[in-house]
């Protein structure tokens, strides 16, 4: 125990043993003595120990699987190191000798090195006749390499086309689908409920794809004058992409008792950005800057949904030129 | 220890010493450095905390990379052991972060540790931040090392976002969907940025995901380790500050020496920042992302909260009133810019700014190594305070929907409410924090002058 203990400590704190070997002539100590603190040395070690048990359960829990594992595996490593922790902090205030000294911070400044570096680059430029016209000739031979170099960045993405942004996977007569591809028939869309539907064969995991669809009262229904006839048995289709984030907008507020509580309205739940389907998608809460697009949906001669063109507006959110053109497929 | 044992162990040493010695000729330095004074004071320990988290995080993380597939071009359908996945497509990013954490034997353990860590890095670094603002210790001849330290802190809120995001679960989908809309939001550039760093329209190219990952797991650990180096480097340069005690000044530095005091006690705090971490992972579940499912663009869920660090994010997005500014059809502001870009954009240029401020204001250029305590700098301890509040209003600003859920107070009052109250409880903040500090220094000084009057009086009259 007591070599155990020793080994340990001639680890840990190097030379601070009993005393320093007989040297001739004997030298002034560096580090303060003070006097030997066994209990101090004692609780240490047993840290030390604890330590290094609680670590070497480590191997064995994973090995035979104890459950629950993780648990186990994070406070056997946790307590090792917790331990480990304590030991080395009883051994800084305890074991060894804790000094205190005090010594000049660095001068604030070097004034006759900062004046020989200063002189240094004058008189190594001094041979120079015309500097001003070799510096700028220098700088621009760095500054074009500096162009050249950062211009295979713009082959990252299509910087200056803007098309892709307007494009969507909506054209006129295109059926609306559900999540397992079935297409969604008018006379099974109830009020009250939302449903999400996508172009049936396009890519769902583009932003124009993904529509939410509600069925509405048709004498409640207040769409912009050029919509009309976009709404097919009150049923409205509107992009499930939030005008102002770009989440998913999969909450749908209905009335329990209409005459009291606020309408309809379709939020979105990252920024609780609240939209009116009634009205054409206009914003009636929250930080949305734009209506949300609205699909113009018809019923085929089976009773099916179908897209009756394009989105009113470019879909997902805001950038300087998203105003500026209808979606094109 | 005595004898021959201490004598080995002596003899080593000196082997060990003439080693280095002879070929890095090094023992002047060393000798000094072993010796370098560290000043004491708990809060002296906060950039200590960060530092071994950062070296936790870049330790679990190397073990998280050799699991992780950081790959989303084609989609699998999920056959594992975890009943609600089944049957469910997903990217192999995804599934590969589900089977690291149900099937690799303490991979669960490692990323929960490593998640922790992360939490943790950017509060010890944001606390670090608030004790050298509010003691002084960002003036001349330490402004370096805190425009040093603020890029880090930059570096480390995207770092954990981009690192949140790898995950393709549910919730990092919703986090980069804003990313996305807020980096579309910068006026004149927004889409053009966007196109460049996504490489098409969301969710981007599929070499999005492969740039996220060189991001995360190179790029940015790299600038923060490089940083890193160069702010403890100057801080070993010009040492550290101290509190003004009994033989402290602005020209000599009292503390305990790095060994051999010093050192136990800091590798003692290194190893107790890895327990709790460890703890953390191994006890108190974080992101568990096989319960938000994989992400899809037309899914969401409602009651989603970024890590804690980007939650005054998320309020300022939430507080904006819906509005996009534009001139006809050009849309000049898109609204995400005011919460996502502004906001932050606002917070970090007035820390940036703020040695130059003070300076300007006070006219003072001098030379500080000893810090003042926050009462001794009043006007700095309140705009600081302001600026605090006002961050924690919009970040508290950022649960109003949570607060709806659990009090039921309607969520648009709320909002109104913090609309109001973002304004008007900085400043309350300011007047209260000024009026504090003036009042404690009144107390002092009450305090001294006491104590002269009864110095100065004739000992006889003391004693009646």
């Amino acid at each position: 125990m007591r070599r155990l203990r020793d080994w340990l400590l001639a680890l840990v704190v190097p030379r601070l043993g009993k005393r320093p070997p007989r040297r001739s002539p004997p030298r002034r100590r560096i580090v303060e003595g003070r006097e030997p603190n066994e209990r101090a040395e004692l609780a240490a070690t047993l840290l030390f120990l604890g330590s290094a048990a609680s670590a070497l359960a480590f191997p064995f829990l994973y090995a035979f699987d104890v459950h629950p594992l993780t648990q186990l595996l994070g406070l056997s490593l946790g307590l090792a190191c917790v331990l480990l922790a304590a030991a080395l902090i009883v051994v800084g205030r305890g074991v060894v000798v804790t000094e205190e000294l005090a010594e000049p911070y660095p001068p604030p400044a070097h004034e006759p090195e900062q004046e020989d570096i200063a002189q240094l680059a004058e008189e190594s430029g001094d041979s120079i006749s015309r500097k001003r016209f070799l510096v700028l000739a220098g700088g621009a031979a760095v500054g074009s390499l500096g162009i050249a170099l950062v211009t295979p960045a713009a082959s990252l993405g299509p910087v200056l086309d803007m098309d892709p942004f307007f494009r969507t996977t909506w054209r006129r007569g295109r059926r609306l689908v559900d999540e397992r591809g079935t297409p969604l028939r008018a006379g099974a869309i109830e009020e009250k409920v939302f449903y999400t539907a996508y172009p049936e064969h396009a890519d769902r995991e583009e932003i124009g794809s993904p529509l939410i669809v509600v069925r509405l009262d048709p004498a409640e229904l207040k769409l912009p004058g050029e919509r009309q006839g976009w709404a097919p048995q009150g049923i409205v289709a509107y992009s499930k992409i939030c005008t102002h984030a770009g989440c998913a907008i999969s909450l749908y507020r209905v009335p329990t008792f209409a005459p009291v509580e606020p309408k309809p309205a379709l939020v979105c739940p990252c920024h609780y950005s609240t939209f009116d389907p009634a009205a054409g998608g206009s914003v009636l809460f929250g930080p949305a800057g734009r209506p949300l697009p609205q699909l113009p949906l018809m019923i085929d001669a089976s009773g099916e949904l179908r897209a009756g063109g394009n989105y009113s507006g470019a879909v997902g959110p805001s950038w300087w030129g998203v105003r500026n053109r209808k979606p094109t497929p | 220890m005595v004898g021959r044992a201490q004598q080995e162990a002596d003899a080593v040493i000196r082997k060990l010493v003439r080693l280095v010695d002879e070929r890095t000729a090094s023992a002047p330095f060393l000798k000094k450095a072993l010796r370098y004074v560290f000043p004491d004071h708990w809060s002296f320990l906060l950039g200590e905390v960060a530092l071994y988290s950062f070296v936790l995080l870049v330790a679990t993380g190397i073990y998280l990379t050799l699991f992780f597939d950081p790959s989303v071009a084609t989609q699998v359908v999920y056959h594992g052991s975890y009943e609600p996945l089944r049957g469910q497509e997903m990217t192999p990013a995804y599934k590969s972060v589900v089977d690291l954490s149900l099937h690799v034997k303490a991979g669960l353990l490692i990323r929960q540790t490593h998640h922790w860590a992360a939490d943790v890095f950017i509060a010890a670094i944001v606390l670090h931040l608030l004790r050298i603002f509010f003691t002084g210790a960002f003036r001349k001849p330490r402004d370096l090392t805190y425009y040093l330290g603020l890029t880090m802190l930059t570096f480390a809120l995207l770092e954990g976002y981009v690192g949140y995001s790898l995950a393709d679960d549910l919730l990092s989908g919703m986090g980069l969907a804003i990313g996305y809309s807020v980096a579309m939001s910068i006026p004149f550039v927004g889409a053009n940025l966007a196109a460049l760093v996504w490489g098409a329209p969301f969710p981007g190219t599929p070499a999005f995901w492969s740039r996220m990952y060189i991001a995360h797991v190179f790029i940015f650990p790299i600038l923060i380790g490089t940083l890193l180096a160069a702010h403890l480097l100057l801080v070993a340069l010009r040492h550290h500050t101290q509190f003004k005690r009994e033989r402290e000044s602005e020209r000599t530095v009292v503390g305990i020496p790095m060994i051999p005091g010093y050192a136990p006690r800091s590798l003692g705090l290194m190893f107790a920042v890895f327990g709790v971490l460890f703890l953390l992972g191994g006890l108190v579940q974080i992101n568990p992302v096989w319960l938000w499912g994989p992400y899809h663009v037309a899914a969401s869920t409602n009651g989603a909260q970024p890590d804690w660090y980007l939650g005054w994010l998320i309020g300022a997005l939430r507080l904006m009133p819906g509005f996009d500014v534009t001139v006809g059809d050009y849309t000049l502001v898109p609204n995400p810019f005011w919460g996502g870009v502004l906001v932050p954009l606002v917070v970090f240029a007035i820390l940036f700014l703020w040695p130059w401020l003070e300076r300007k204001a006070t006219n003072d250029h001098g030379f500080h190594n000893l810090l003042d305590r926050p009462r001794d700098a009043p006007w700095r301890t309140a705009f600081g305070f302001a600026l605090l509040t006002w961050v924690f209003v919009v970040f508290l600003a950022g649960s109003a929907d949570r607060v709806y859920v659990t009090f039921g107070i309607s969520y648009e009052s709320q909002i109104w409410a913090y609309r109001v109250l973002v304004w008007i409880l900085p400043l309350l903040a300011l007047v209260v924090a000024h009026r504090v500090c003036v009042e404690l220094q009144r107390g002092e000084e009450v305090k001294r002058l006491r104590c002269e009057v009864l110095a100065k009086r004739p000992a006889a009259s003391r004693s009646p």
